[in-house]
């Protein structure tokens, strides 16, 4: 039987035919409303690429049942910030040029994004513990503490 | 290769979409003179011979040039349009690389090799000096000033008081001039032209750190990766691998799918997927799929009798590729001999995301877009699967979730392809996590032999050194022959595996010396998920993992500082300059390894590991930390001395050599395929962890070496050789301990202090 479960994403009001009510947020992201920024990684919760913020905390979208989200906010890369008004981590991603093939960048970025929100003040201790799990296999790694240790002056 | 009415429908096409205008009127403004090399605007083929196949000045004045390589946010497009710039005088800005596609580009070969500057940029080099020659004839003409009068600067040409621009000259329309081809295909592809290059000396685009386009799209999300690309009717494909490895479908029972969706089985031969309209009822749809396998075979070893059966294996193919003066002589008049074996496991690519591509087969033509790096070639493969010539298919390459070699990208692409074949639907399939770690083709397994003979005053007088492992191209570097791919192979393609290795690349110059490589057979055939073939910088971090150490328990034995050590026996004076460099920015100590041992439970080392690769050479200094309690080993500090000739982009390069630091340390300390009698068991990240932040350096130095006389050399593979060896010898020289079997995991260390202080 399907369902319609009805969100927010990025501010607008978005409704998803759901068939399955296990299937997770990132299909319902990437396939039902055709959005470009979660990716799929893993499936399985190992690799931060689909991560979003639900209701301002970041979640893996790939285990999340859609149905889990009914009346939340979803928040994406897109709703994190636009060139035209970018969020600190985006302004510092883009001036360390972290991406290399990019396809992790989401991931870091959105749960980067939700910890400073906590902890702006976060040393590079915790920092590297707030992110431990995302994979970035170009091996950006430290490019991305050089951008976030730049997006947190930026913040201060 | 001839050039099909369909590309040249396709290329123009491209040039209007791109803001060309295809005209078919004689140009304006041009003497016949000039005509007769710039022509009129008839489309010429596209092949290597013709100009327009390199470069194009749009209607606009701006640039675009055609690359058959691809960029992997490596910075290479940047540098190509900084070199394409420079030969025509035009600034950086104005220059678009369009990469990839087989409707635009020739087959450079894809990315392969590091080649990308040193073999790749020539042709669009010569190619832009060429354009630059032809217009700046075309202006003396229409000018009526001698091309010795002229000068050109930002696509502007001027002299005598008068002025006339690139785009006015023949702006959207096609120079119709040819060149000189090499009859090369791939990798070094070349044209030769009349126009002179200019000198290094003259640079002014060349050299500078210019920024990536690629990355703004990918912090905002706006960009297409190959997961982004779809096509109206496009349905969704999960391909089902067996669980048995060698084992084939038996009976296929569809029942659960009844209730999902539109999913539905497609099977040809021992090739089986699901398709659905929605990508979730593919995924479902491949779990819910009953499935009776055939019995197991136990193709694979005991995982920890791996290396045993290296060892026993028969040697199947065997090369000696450096053989000076007399080894065996040498070894029976030593006064020492120092033996060691090494041994490396298999690898995978586990690229961030596993592999995606969409194909939209038709009766007489089709278009694949892939995220494999050698797009041209995959092609040709997919031309061969689905039975059309090559010339009606197009490969488009769209970046792939990350892409280190032959990973699982062209697997999907040749799926995708036959599935819309046997469909007459778009398809598009994107693999599960275990379809990028457990089915990608493997970094193969080895094991080294190196033995060296001192004389009475410690000199090394013979050494050598043996690699025996799998072939590094049971299936080919790329899929442009469908029997290098799991559906061609499920289809039951004769096999036409190759054996291949390498040996060390260095300069000591002992007197005695021989490198030699041995191939064994594969542990099974076909359809194997430890099917081997290239993962970047191939068996370079293997065989160096073990090389590069044994130059340090020579220097150990004869109680040397590795450093001088090295100095000592290397010839290349290229060789001990990136030694010096790199010792010198990482603060190097001058004493022999090990350190002085020190109590307390955190030991700290470093180390210092080098090699060449294709012209390019560099040297690592590893400074780590070991903890004694936990076996964590932490490369805290890196430092990199990089020479890869003349430096075309500064800042791309440092990118380049930081991500080969850290994919070099997660090979280095926790990579390993796991695998019992008959499957992979690294299926995800648990599986088949890599490094992460907790572990990443503090900081990784670079020390860039530019030599503006000496042609450039590749960058994106040479450093991640001398992590694995640099990190090892660090390790020896905190703990005094020797670990020849990588990766050097939490494990791996703990036994090794034990049994050291047992
Ligand atoms: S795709 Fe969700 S964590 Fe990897
Ligand atoms: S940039 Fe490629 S995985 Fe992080």
């Amino acid at each position: 039987m399907a369902t319609i479960v009805k969100f927010t994403v990025d501010g607008k009001a978005r409704s998803v035919k759901v068939d399955d009510p296990a299937m997770p947020l990132l299909y319902a992201l990437r396939d039902d409303l055709k959005m470009k920024a979660p990716h799929f990684g893993c499936g399985v919760a190992q690799c931060g690429a689909c991560t979003v913020h639900v209701d301002g905390e970041a979640v893996r979208s790939c285990v999340l049942p859609v149905t889990a989200v009914k009346g939340k906010q979803v928040t994406t890369i897109h709703g994190l910030g636009t060139p035209q008004q970018p969020h600190p981590l985006q302004t510092a991603f883009v001036e360390e040029q972290v991406p290399q093939c990019g396809y992790c960048v989401n991931g870091w970025m959105m749960t980067a994004a939700a910890f400073l929100k906590k902890k702006p003040k976060a040393s590079d201790g915790e920092i590297r513990e707030a992110l431990a799990g995302l994979k970035c296999r170009c091996g950006t790694h430290v490019s991305i503490m050089r951008a976030i240790k730049r997006a947190q002056k930026q913040m201060a | 290769m001839n050039a099909p009415t369909e590309f040249s429908h396709n290329r123009r096409d491209f040039l209007k979409a791109s803001g060309a205008l295809v005209v078919s009127v004689a140009m304006a403004g041009l003497s016949a003179d000039a005509l007769a090399q710039t022509g009129s605007a008839g489309k010429p083929p596209l092949v290597p011979g013709e100009l327009d196949s390199w470069v194009a000045v749009l209607k606009d004045g701006s640039i675009a040039a055609y690359f058959g390589k691809i960029d992997m946010g490596h910075c290479l497009d940047v540098a190509i349009a900084q070199i394409v710039a420079e030969e025509l005088d035009v600034a950086f800005e104005r220059v678009t690389v369009y990469m990839g596609d087989t409707a635009t580009s020739c087959n450079q070969g894809g990315a392969s090799g590091s080649f990308g500057i040193s073999a790749g940029a020539k042709p669009l080099r010569h190619a832009a000096a060429e354009a630059r020659r032809i217009l700046v004839a075309a202006a003396s003409t229409h000018l009526g000033v001698p091309v010795g009068q002229l000068a050109v600067a930002d696509g502007v040409v001027s002299g005598g008081g008068k002025r006339i621009s690139y785009g006015e000259l023949i702006g959207g329309k096609y120079f119709n001039a040819k060149v000189e081809w090499n009859r090369k295909v791939g990798n070094f592809m070349d044209i030769k032209v009349q126009a002179k290059l200019k000198s290094p000396a003259d640079y002014k685009v060349v050299g500078k750190p210019f920024r990536r386009r690629d990355v703004v799209n990918k912090v905002f999300g706006t960009m297409d990766w190959i997961t982004e690309i779809s096509v109206p009717g496009m349905v969704h494909a999960r391909v089902i691998r067996p669980v048995i490895a060698g084992s084939v479908p038996l009976k296929v029972d569809d029942a659960a799918l009844r209730s999902i969706g539109d999913a539905r089985v497609v099977r040809a031969s021992n090739f089986l997927a699901v398709v659905a309209s929605k990508e979730w009822d593919a995924v479902r749809a491949a779990q819910a799929l009953k499935v009776e396998w055939s019995a197991a075979t136990n193709p694979f070893p005991v995982m920890e009798k791996l290396h045993d059966h290296i060892r026993a294996a028969k040697v199947e193919k065997s090369e000696q590729r450096v053989k000076i003066g007399d080894v065996e002589g040498a070894f029976r008049t030593a006064a020492r001999i120092i033996e060691a074996e090494y041994e490396w496991p298999f690898q995978s690519h586990a690229s961030m995301g596993p592999a995606c591509a969409v194909a939209d087969v038709k009766k007489d033509s089709a278009t694949i877009w892939t995220g494999s790096q050698k797009p041209h070639y995959t092609r040709d493969g997919v031309a061969e699967l689905i039975g059309l010539p090559a010339e009606q298919v197009r490969g488009i390459w769209v970046m792939g979730p990350g892409s280190y070699g032959r990973n699982d990208g062209g697997d999907a692409a040749l799926d995708a392809a036959f599935l819309s074949k046997l469909t007459g639907l778009p398809v598009r399939v994107q693999g599960m996590r275990a379809d990028g770690t457990a089915w990608d083709p493997k970094g193969p397994a080895s094991v080294h032999r190196a033995r060296a003979a001192l004389d009475a005053s410690g000199k090394v007088i013979a050494y050598e050194y043996i690699s025996k492992g799998f072939s590094r191209v049971n299936i080919a570097t790329n899929e442009a022959d469908p029997s290098d791919s799991l559906v061609g192979q499920e289809l039951g393609m004769p096999l036409k595996p190759v054996m291949g290795y390498g040996t060390p690349e260095e300069s000591y110059g002992f007197a005695n010396k021989r490198l030699a490589w041995e191939t064994i057979a594969p542990l099974l055939a076909r359809s194997s998920p430890l099917r081997t073939s290239h993962l970047r910088d191939p068996v370079g971090p293997d065989i160096h993992f073990g090389s590069e150490q044994f130059i340090d328990e020579l220097a150990a034995a004869v109680g040397e500082d590795p450093v001088a050590f090295r100095l000592r026996y290397v010839t290349a004076p290229r060789d001990a300059a990136v030694i010096r460099a790199a010792a010198a920015k990482a603060g190097w100590q001058s004493r022999p390894s090990p350190g002085p041992r020190h109590a307390g439970d955190i030991l700290a080392g470093r180390g210092i590991a080098y090699a060449q690769r294709n012209g390019t050479v560099v040297a690592t200094v590893a400074e780590v930390e070991v903890d004694r309690r936990t076996g964590r080993i932490w490369a805290k500090k890196v430092t990199v001395a990089h020479d890869c000739g003349i430096i075309v982009n500064p800042e791309g390069l440092r990118y380049a050599i930081e991500g080969n630091v850290v994919h070099g340390l997660s090979r280095t300390l926790m990579e390993e395929v796991r695998f019992d009698r008959n499957s992979v068991t690294s299926v995800d990240w648990a599986s088949y962890p890599i490094l992460e932040i907790q572990d990443a350096p503090e900081s990784i130095e670079v020390a860039l070496i530019n030599h503006p006389e000496i042609a450039p050399s590749g960058a994106g593979e040479p450093t991640i050789r001398t992590i694995p060896a640099a990190v090892a010898n660090a390790f020896f020289d905190a703990t005094g301990i020797r670990l020849r079997r990588a990766p050097m995991t939490p494990a791996r260390v703990l036994a090794a202090i034990a049994a050291a202080s047992a």
